[in-house]
């Protein structure tokens, strides 16, 4: 298992908010084709280390790398650019405008020639071909790349906002609550859609409070708490009972069966 | 898993503004028999090419979901700066339409500014560049109107005449503009985002998009704009008024909204302010023919602009 290569890997992470520590040297790591789900109860420190991560804010103490390489994210936007793309909680896209418009939103494709270029025309059929494709690849099945978003249900949108982090994401795809808000229905349409992820080979990290997803999901369940990590533990070994009890300190690591650690 | 088509937005919101156009048009046609004839109908659009133009700004900005209470007075400085200029100071004609010009983008800058940097809402700083613009207007010019202008500044106002259609040059500039810019606002990437920002500005920010930069050249283009119908007002009326802009501040506004752009940003055709920004001049334009005091004209415009918000309203409810 542990021959497994890592993909993004964090050392002592400390992130003070004046009198706050939302991370007291927390450690973590995602290894190669992965589902790592995040989870831990509120003010855990989940959501800081994920935008440390993701490079939505910057950690005050401790390293990140990527593929063995230390990194400094500044903004979301050097993650991006180092091929993590994050899907946020709320549905993160722009209701009036097309399926294939919103995958291809900031990364529009520039059609060819000086005057293309100059004035920035987009080039709308390569980028409705490139979203049918991607879509495909992905088993999205989708009838009109040109229908707007605000058309679709709850997981379909979602569907769309995964489809486009993982169509553009090199190296790691993080996913903020992607289920939250949804129906057991639609919520299992994005649950697939996430395996299928995992399955190109893109290593998944999933934040969620969800637990009979994070079960049904993950193959490592990262548990956050008191702003460290706690514990790693395997969701095929362990109950959820006594993971909800690691996650609220009603239980410790070291009470735990040894097969249980991931 | 297969995603199903479901309904589109109500029609409408999309057919809205024709049927309210030719809604007036068969009105005023019963009222007054001068009103359907081509000369009328190119008075109409001679009429309506200064407000047309402000509502090209005015449209931008409301697709991201901002107002400009201060078009009309800002183009209104922008006819008094570049007409004293020019008169007064005797600077270069050109020079002094292009200072006229800068001196609007400059009230863009400073629009946009408020906005992205100081997170100010756009109807409260445009609420306050209303009243500066206004004030610098008449401070400038001593509240006097500016008169001899050179030919430079009013060949915009020249007409061509093609059987008893007289159409001047103006009017076709502003054409060409809406014609430009809805190919801009559709096919180009600054042009989608735009739209992206009125939409969702913050899932815009987090795909990597500079939603304040998009913000700022927006108010900007839109002061270019404004003072692209300052030229226009100086040309059609032939002279520099400090109390120009007046009604074309409200009118460019419900030229935009009744032409379907919706006030939440984000939805809309810059073309449907054409079509509105002609419904307010064959309002205009029928009323006065029909003998109706000016007075009732700016209640009708109220009443107008208040009916078109609302059915922006309804049609986004039906929507959801």
């Amino acid at each position: 298992m542990n021959t497994i290569p890592l993909v993004m890997e964090a050392r002592g992470l400390v992130k003070r908010y004046g009198q706050v520590i939302a991370l007291d040297g927390a450690d973590f790591e995602l290894r190669a084709g992965e589902i790592l789900a995040v989870i831990g109860d509120n003010g855990a420190g989940k959501s800081s280390l994920i935008k440390a991560l993701s490079g939505a804010t910057i950690p005050d103490e401790g390293e990140i790398k990527l593929d063995g390489q230390v990194i400094h994210f500044k903004s979301p936007a050097d993650a991006r650019r180092e091929g993590i793309e994050t899907v946020y909680q709320d549905l993160a896209v722009a209701p009036a405008m097309t399926i294939a418009e919103n995958l291809f939103l900031g990364r529009e494709i520039i059609r060819s020639g000086f005057v293309a270029k100059l004035l920035r025309i987009i080039d709308k059929n390569k980028m409705l071909e490139e979203s049918v494709a991607r879509m495909n690849e992905l088993k999205v099945g989708i009838r009109s790349m040109t229908q707007p978003v605000e058309t679709l249900s709850g997981g379909q949108r979602q569907c769309v906002a995964v489809a486009r982090a993982a169509a553009f994401a090199r190296h790691v795809v993080i996913l903020d609550e992607p289920t939250a808000a949804l129906g057991v229905k639609e919520g299992n349409m994005v649950l697939e859609l996430i395996r299928r992820v995992r399955d190109k080979g893109l290593p998944v990290i999933l934040i969620s409070h969800n637990m009979p997803h994070v079960f049904e999901i993950a193959d490592r369940i990262h548990i956050a708490r008191l702003g460290k990590r706690c514990c790693v533990v395997n969701p095929k070994t362990i109950s959820m009972s006594d993971t909800v009890a690691v996650m609220t300190g009603a239980k410790r690591p070291d009470e735990l069966p040894v097969e249980c650690l991931a | 898993m297969t995603f199903v088509k479901t309904s589109k937005l109500p029609p409408i919101a999309t057919l809205g503004p024709l049927i309210a156009l030719l809604l007036a048009v068969g009105f005023f046609a019963t009222q007054s028999d001068r009103f359907l004839s081509v000369q009328n109908f190119s008075l109409i659009l001679q009429q309506v090419m200064v407000v047309g133009t402000i509502a090209i700004g005015q449209t931008l900005i409301i697709l991201t979901a901002g107002i400009d209470l201060s078009c009309g007075m800002v183009m209104a400085l922008g006819g008094i700066v570049m007409t004293k200029l020019a008169v007064v100071s005797g600077m270069n004609a050109y020079l002094a339409i292009v200072c006229g010009l800068l001196a609007c983008m400059a009230f863009g800058l400073l629009n946009g500014l408020l906005v992205t940097r100081i997170k100010l809402p756009p109807f409260i700083v445009t609420l306050g560049t209303m009243n500066i613009a206004f004030a610098l207007t008449q401070l400038y010019s001593g509240a006097q109107t500016i008169t001899d202008l050179p030919p430079a500044m009013t060949f915009f106002g020249n007409t061509a005449s093609i059987g008893s259609a007289a159409f001047n040059y103006g009017t076709v500039f502003m054409l060409l503009m809406y014609g430009f810019m809805w190919w801009g606002l559709r096919d180009t990437q600054p042009g989608r985002h735009v739209y992206a920002v009125g939409n969702n500005p913050e899932a815009t920010r987090l795909t990597g998009i500079a939603t304040d930069r998009v913000l700022l050249g927006v108010y900007v283009l839109a002061g270019a704009f404004y003072g692209i119908a300052a030229l226009l007002s100086v040309a059609r009326t032939g002279v520099g008024d400090p109390n120009a802009g007046q009604t074309e501040n409200l009118d460019a506004i419900t030229a935009v909204v009744l032409g379907g752009t919706s006030l939440f940003g984000g939805r809309g055709i810059i073309l449907g302010s054409l079509l509105g920004a002609v419904i307010v001049g064959v309002f205009r334009n029928g009323l006065t023919l029909m003998g109706v005091p000016s007075v009732y004209q700016v209640l009708i415009t109220g009443v107008l602009v208040i009916l078109a918000v609302a059915t922006d309203q309804l049609s986004r409810k039906g929507a959801r």
